[in-house]
């Protein structure tokens, strides 16, 4: 297929009066990494739900594969690998028979499950609990349990929705490593997310949402280029003095942000920034000198953290 | 587990990515279309495995309690006074009427609370409606596992009728369908309704006390409906134990039912296991993709 297998048109999702999903258009392209970055409640979540059929949308046209989920569900999903936000594994089942039940909601017959079962397995690094009662495996545990068992079905489509959630720092680059490595072999990956380093790392192109709707799009470092300056210098003069400080930093970089705790500093120069400040007499407890991230383009945008 | 990096590279995602023998993803979706509702069955009794010896101790012994209790203790009060109730002994009598109310109270335990862990306390529900598989099969599903536990559990009720000499006719194996009729006849209806409840469930307990408890008792199941006042025999003419009771004291001693009444205790029990299957389905469909 050379089209996308993903269109949103003026999608939305409305509960009552209040609209969740408020109209927003979007394409994913076939083998492309794709990202939807928000804070908690703009959206993502109900957006990955219609995009999979399991919620019925308010408005707009959604097509998967070029086919409306709200009317061919199971055609769609035979496609789909879905990792919903919050696991919802068979507790009282085992950890390999977890896998293979779910394989035959695909119509898949054992002689092809419990092979794929071990594979499985050895991808969530799963191998030493197969015959563990879920119910006894740790949180993280449960989530790349989750994450292989939407792979049974070999997926054309996988929809993860904060995929890594609850994960450690490691278990975390196992999964980014081996989800590279499924787009590699061709799998579309579409990933919700509000850790900006799981963005920056998986995704080719993302969506910025804030209530329901789509703020920016582009790649990562498009992104960045675009609402951001090429570095950021973070000072902190103490929480009460920060706000006092401020009107006198105008002008050291292009635009200053105040967050309770630090003052942000736009520039393309941050040692120059930095130099700047001392020759103005003010002395910050701390400062730091970084690159912009996809932070400070959600902050430009929104005006609030990512992370609240 | 203890060296992720080195088990990373292990794992073939390319096999991952396409498994070469699997079907087509339009076959898996016919397929699921098709079978969807015993995929989600299979699911549900791969569940009750983990109980099969309770439940199988459950579905001998309660019979083997009634028939010792209304055998020798009630059945011979009975049998000193009246000598015979509907021309047979009052364990005959009393036996396949059992048998239909007490798969139908199990379907009460069976249609509540599993279907409270299913949409709210453990989600179980919510996988499968993300697969190829539908709410409405999912609610099929559950409904055709139960059934499939009540086949055994009425099988092992009528070996025990059997083994006590309370099931006489040629054709008493027959009160093992219409048992499972009359469970299906309530239970449907019962899923269906478990399924709109959003909170804690406390509903069962009234279920159980105000509906099922007077089911048992006022259809007709220790006494012939007929010798209760009009005013109380509605209560049976609505409650599928009378209809199922009628029909399986035909089968199992050939009691005296016309066929037009054995339309109508068909009709009823049909008519309800229908009626609810298609609200449950209507009730999944809705809260599931919600
Ligand atoms: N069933 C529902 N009824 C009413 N409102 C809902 C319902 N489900 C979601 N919402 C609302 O829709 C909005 C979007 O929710 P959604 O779960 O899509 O957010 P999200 O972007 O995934 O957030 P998070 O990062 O916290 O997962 C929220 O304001 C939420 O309260
Ligand atoms: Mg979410």
């Amino acid at each position: 297929m050379t089209g996308p297998v993903i269109r949103a048109e003026g999608l939305r999702k409305s509960y009552g009066d209040f609209a969740a999903v408020d109209g927003i258009d979007f394409e994913v392209a076939p083998g492309e990494s794709f990202g939807l970055l928000g804070p908690n409640g703009a959206g993502k979540s109900t957006t990955m739900r219609m995009i999979g059929g399991t919620l019925d949308r308010s408005g707009g046209t959604l097509e998967v594969l070029g086919m409306d989920p709200a009317e061919h569900g199971p055609e769609v999903r035979a496609h789909l690998g879905v990792i919903p936000q919050q696991d919802n594994l068979d507790e009282e089942l085992r950890v390999r028979d977890n896998l293979v039940m779910y394989g035959r909601y695909f119509g898949l017959p054992r002689s092809y499950l419990l092979p794929k079962a071990e594979e499985l397995l050895a991808f969530a690094q799963l191998e030493a609990k197969a015959t563990a009662k879920v119910g006894d495996l740790s949180g993280g545990m449960k989530r790349r349990l989750t994450i292989a068992r939407g792979l049974v079905n070999g997926p054309r489509i996988l929809l993860l929705d904060e995929p890594t959630t609850g994960l450690d720092p490691q278990a975390r680059h196992v999964l980014w490593d081996r989800l590279f490595r499924l787009k590699e072999a061709g799998t579309t990956l579409v990933v919700t997310t509000h850790f900006m380093d799981e963005a920056e790392q998986l995704c080719d192109r993302l969506i910025v949402v804030d209530r329901g709707r789509i703020m920016a799009e582009g790649s990562p470092q498009q992104l960045i280029r675009e609402h951001s300056t090429r570095e950021v210098v973070e000072v902190r003069f103490g929480s009460d003095r920060n706000a006092q400080v401020v009107a006198q930093l105008d002008g050291v970089g292009e635009r200053n942000e105040v967050l309770p705790d630090r003052i942000l500093i736009y520039t393309h120069d941050g040692e120059g920034a930095l130099e700047e400040i001392s020759r103005r007499g003010l002395h910050p407890v701390t400062s730091l000198v970084r690159r912009s991230s996809l932070e400070d383009v959600f902050l430009r945008l929104t005006g609030r953290s990512l992370i609240d | 587990m203890t060296e992720p990096q080195t088990r990373a590279a292990e794992v073939d995602t390319n096999r991952l990515a396409y498994s070469g023998t699997a079907p087509s993803h339009a076959e898996m979706a016919a397929r699921a279309r098709r079978f969807g509702v015993w995929y989600y069955a299979e699911t549900v009794l791969r569940g009750m495995r983990a109980y099969f010896w309770p439940i199988l101790g459950y579905a001998v012994g309660q019979p083997l309690l009634y028939m010792v209790a209304m055998g020798v203790g009630l059945g011979a009060l009975v049998s000193q006074g009246a000598g015979a109730v509907d021309g047979v002994d009052y364990l005959t009598f009393v036996a396949p009427a059992l048998l239909v109310s007490t798969v139908v109270m199990s379907v009460s335990g069976e249609m509540t609370y599993p279907v409270m862990a299913g949409f709210k306390w453990q989600r179980l529900y919510y996988a499968p409606v993300a697969t190829a598989v539908e709410p409405g099969q999912v609610a099929l599903g559950h409904l055709t596992a139960v059934v499939i536990r009540f086949l055994v559990q009425s099988f092992v009720f009528w070996l025990v009728m059997l083994a006590f000499g309370a099931a006489p006719s040629g054709w008493s194996w027959l009160v093992i369908p219409v048992g499972v009729l009359s469970a299906t006849a309530f239970g449907a209806p019962l899923q269906a309704y478990a399924a709109t409840i959003e909170d804690e469930g406390f509903q069962f307990a009234f279920i159980q006390r105000f509906v099922v408890m007077p089911m048992f008792l006022f259809a007709g199941t220790f006494f012939p409906l007929s010798v209760m006042p009009g005013y109380l025999q509605w209560i049976g003419w609505i409650s599928p134990v009378w209809h199922g009771t009628q029909l399986a004291r035909l089968a199992s001693y050939g009691a005296d039912v016309s066929a037009t009444m054995v339309a109508v205790h068909l009709a009823f029990l049909v008519a309800l296991t229908v009626l609810g299957m298609a609200l449950a389905v209507r009730v999944y469909t809705r809260r599931l993709r919600k």
